[in-house]
């Protein structure tokens, strides 16, 4: 699979401060990424050389396997964390605005508008002022605006701050939507049960370095302990206790650390007797949230 | 270049539209006019006023047969009277009179001050003061002229009016009359003026729009689509394209509203001059009508096809001056427009201190105070154009045009700089020092 973004040693320097440094990721084509990390790892920076705000002092980008390249934006949505939108214009001209920037030609322009306006239901909506809608009208509005070109790349900061649930919601199925039409979407937070919820790969930025990469499957199995929850009905095997080590043992549920991974028939086979009847038998992996202090706390030692 | 366009042409229609755009468009001449109404209301004002003054004669100064003229529009009425204080005192009480004057008893001719003794319970309007000193004043002096035995002729031989008029030496200067100086400063003051106002409102303009895009976080979009070069440019091309609209329909409507208002309801300079209290002010509507035609001789005598373009051109390199260094500060002012207004002094300093400098140069268009500061670049946008009626020499033209056309480019420059930083920095203090240093900052 090739890649819609790659990074290669990627370092930004403000003043003395290292912001990014000597980065390197790939985020594969069509694939919800995550991009982590605590505040001030230099997530907004990175972000920035991508969306060619500021450029890399050092290290390569390519875009879709071109060198980045001042054509690129127009392929580029960003919805960065810190939006807004000119308050006293009209919302259909801010969008016909925003989208004729981008390169669509004002008929274009007006018909994706038009899409999107019958999408949402908000048709209405053209000749409002934008500082007449309510802060979650304002933020349907910018996610228009952030893919009315279409862009290849859907780069989105934090998209969720500020919205209700039921927004939530819909913008979550309209970014799946946009996955599913082949869009690759970059996705930045710290809210790691979202992350889980959508992306599939993961980088983890702390101090300007990356810590940690890949499919978040592979990430979650890099850090199990080897857990394993047992549901339970009747009495326990005595001899279970000295066989393998019990994390936790009450309400019939049994949380064992196993040595290694491949221990787990072993297990499963000492449970099997008569007195004892197994109702749920699965591995614990750790929640990103887990491995992400871990590994923050980690690298600031 | 297509992103520039759209850029100005947002900055330019979303001012335009504005309802508080047309309004001040609008209302401005309106109030203009308004001024020039109320102007000529007051000066035509007969505040119906109406004094009855009783005057006495003790020293018996009055010449028997002229006696104290009364004003047309009945606003002055003198009597005579031979009674004594006391008694006219009481008749003003009854309300017979409004006032008793006394004129004085000249004893010596040779003494210039008397006192002019006015009994009165009222309030003496200044208008009133003026016009009843200025009778007693006349009646003084023809006495004066009696008791001296003067020859009325000889006296007004006396005044002679001296008409100051260089001459130039060399036989290429154009001779200019007298009133050419005096023309040319009124006219290079106002030029000055204007570029003064307009560097001040538009330049604002620019910095409170570019902090509003800060504040409203919309610049981070922006410039994930356009340079924030082309975002600063656009904006200070679409904000001075609404300045020249502006300032064209004034120059349109203001004029046309003025002599609207005079046909309407018929004032005019003249009847203004008239109707002016004190008589002696009253200047000769023949003279007026010779300095008038004597000015707009000398406009029109001013070399305008050099003036109006170089007034056009430092009008728009004064501005994208300005401006430049208004939208860098206002990139670097946070939500606080208290804070950042320090940052704003070291742009608003050079501006007062030109505009003080246009008006010494206006009255010493030669003096090497005036030539240096209308070659230096952040004078020169409000300096020089006040010079040009004067005839500056070619050769300090050229050098100022090229310094402020070479300054505007280096200023707009340095300022991208700043603000391509600026419009990124949140929720810090920035000192001028900190604006230096962005200067360098890579991209």
């Amino acid at each position: 699979m090739s890649s819609i973004l790659k990074l290669e040693n990627v370092t930004k320097t403000y003043d003395k401060h290292t912001a990014v440094n000597q980065v390197s990721f790939e985020i594969p084509k069509g694939s919800i990424f995550g991009l982590l990390g605590p505040n001030g790892a230099g997530k907004t920076s990175l972000i920035r050389i991508i969306t060619t705000i500021t450029r890399a002092d050092s290290g390569t980008v390519y875009l879709d396997g071109e060198k980045l390249n001042s054509n690129h934006p127009t392929q580029i949505g960003y919805m960065p964390e810190e939006r807004g939108l000119y308050k006293k214009m009209k919302t259909g001209e801010h969008l016909l605005y925003l989208a004729q920037l981008r390169g669509l030609s004002k008929k274009r322009a007006l018909s994706e508008i038009n899409y999107w306006f019958e999408k949402f239901s908000i048709e209405s909506w053209w000749d409002k002022r934008v500082e007449e809608l309510s802060k979650g009208m304002q933020q349907k509005i910018q996610f228009i605006s952030t893919v009315i070109h279409r862009p290849k790349l859907l780069i989105l900061d934090e998209p969720f701050s500020g919205l209700d649930p039921l927004n939530t919601n819909l913008i979550k199925d309209e970014i799946d939507a946009l996955n599913e039409q082949g869009t690759s979407i970059v996705f930045s937070t710290h809210r790691m049960e979202q992350v889980e919820e959508i992306c599939e790969h993961i980088v983890l930025i702390n101090q300007g370095k990356n810590v940690l990469e890949g499919s978040v499957k592979d990430v979650k199995n890099q850090f199990k302990e080897n857990l394993f929850q047992i549901e339970y009905q009747g009495k326990l095997p005595e001899d279970l206790g000295r066989k393998f080590r019990f994390v936790s043992n009450s309400d019939n549920k049994l949380i064992v650390k196993l040595s290694s991974e491949k221990d787990s028939n072993n297990l499963l086979m000492n449970l099997l007797q008569e007195e004892v009847q197994v109702n749920s038998f699965h591995e614990i992996l750790p929640s990103l949230n887990e491995i992400f202090i871990k590994q923050v706390e980690t690298s600031h030692e | 270049m297509n992103k520039l366009w759209l850029i100005i042409r947002r900055e330019y229609l979303t001012r335009v539209k504005k309802r508080s755009f047309i309004i001040a468009t609008i209302l401005t001449p309106l109030a203009f006019a308004l001024f020039f109404i109320v102007v000529g209301f007051i000066f035509s004002y007969d505040s119906g006023e109406s004094l009855r003054v009783v005057f006495v004669d003790p020293g018996n100064i009055l010449n028997s047969k002229k006696g104290l003229k009364s004003e047309k529009d009945n606003s002055l009425h003198f009597i005579k009277s031979t009674e004594s204080i006391e008694t006219l005192k009481e008749q003003v009480l009854e309300g017979k009179y409004d006032g008793i004057l006394v004129l004085p008893i000249i004893k010596d001719v040779y003494k210039t001050k008397e006192t002019l003794y006015f009994y009165t319970d009222q309030q003496v309007s200044i208008n009133a003061n003026l016009a009843i000193t200025d009778r007693a004043k006349k009646v003084v002096r023809d006495y004066k002229v009696r008791m001296l035995n003067l020859d009325q002729k000889e006296l007004n031989a006396l005044k002679s009016d001296l008409v100051f008029d260089p001459v130039p030496i060399s036989k290429d200067i154009e001779d200019d009359s007298s009133m050419a100086s005096v023309i040319a400063a009124g006219i290079g003051a106002f030029m000055g003026l204007i570029m003064y106002i307009t560097v001040f409102i538009y330049g604002m303009m620019v910095m409170r729009s570019v902090m509003e895009e800060k504040t409203s976080r919309i610049v981070e979009v922006m410039i994930s689509t356009v340079k924030p070069f082309q975002l600063m440019m656009g904006k200070i091309i679409g904000v001075g394209a609404v300045g020249l609209t502006q300032v064209t329909i004034w120059a349109i409507l203001i004029p046309s509203i003025v002599v609207i208002i005079q046909l309407l309801f018929g004032f005019d300079p003249e009847q203004m001059q008239q109707a002016s209290p004190s008589g002696g002010m009253t200047a000769d509507p023949e003279e007026m009508q010779f300095i008038l035609n004597n000015v707009f001789q000398e406009i029109g005598s001013l070399n305008w096809w050099l003036i109006a373009p170089l007034f056009i051109f430092f009008f728009l390199g004064g501005y994208f001056l300005y401006a430049s260094l208004f939208a860098a500060v206002g990139s670097a002012m946070g939500d606080d427009l208290g804070e950042g207004q320090a940052l704003t002094i070291p742009i608003t300093i050079p501006v007062v201190l030109a505009f003080y400098i246009m008006f010494a140069a206006v009255q010493a268009p030669n003096s090497s105070l005036a030539v240096w500061s209308s070659i230096f670049p952040l004078f020169s946008p409000i300096v020089m154009p006040a010079r040009l009626a004067f005839d500056p020499p070619l050769w300090q033209i050229l050098l100022s045009v090229g310094v402020l056309a070479a300054s505007a480019i280096f200023f707009v420059w340095l300022s991208a700089r700043i603000y391509r930083v600026g419009i990124l920095m949140y929720g810090k203090k920035v000192t001028l020092r900190e604006l230096g240093k962005w200067i360098f900052y890579k991209d």
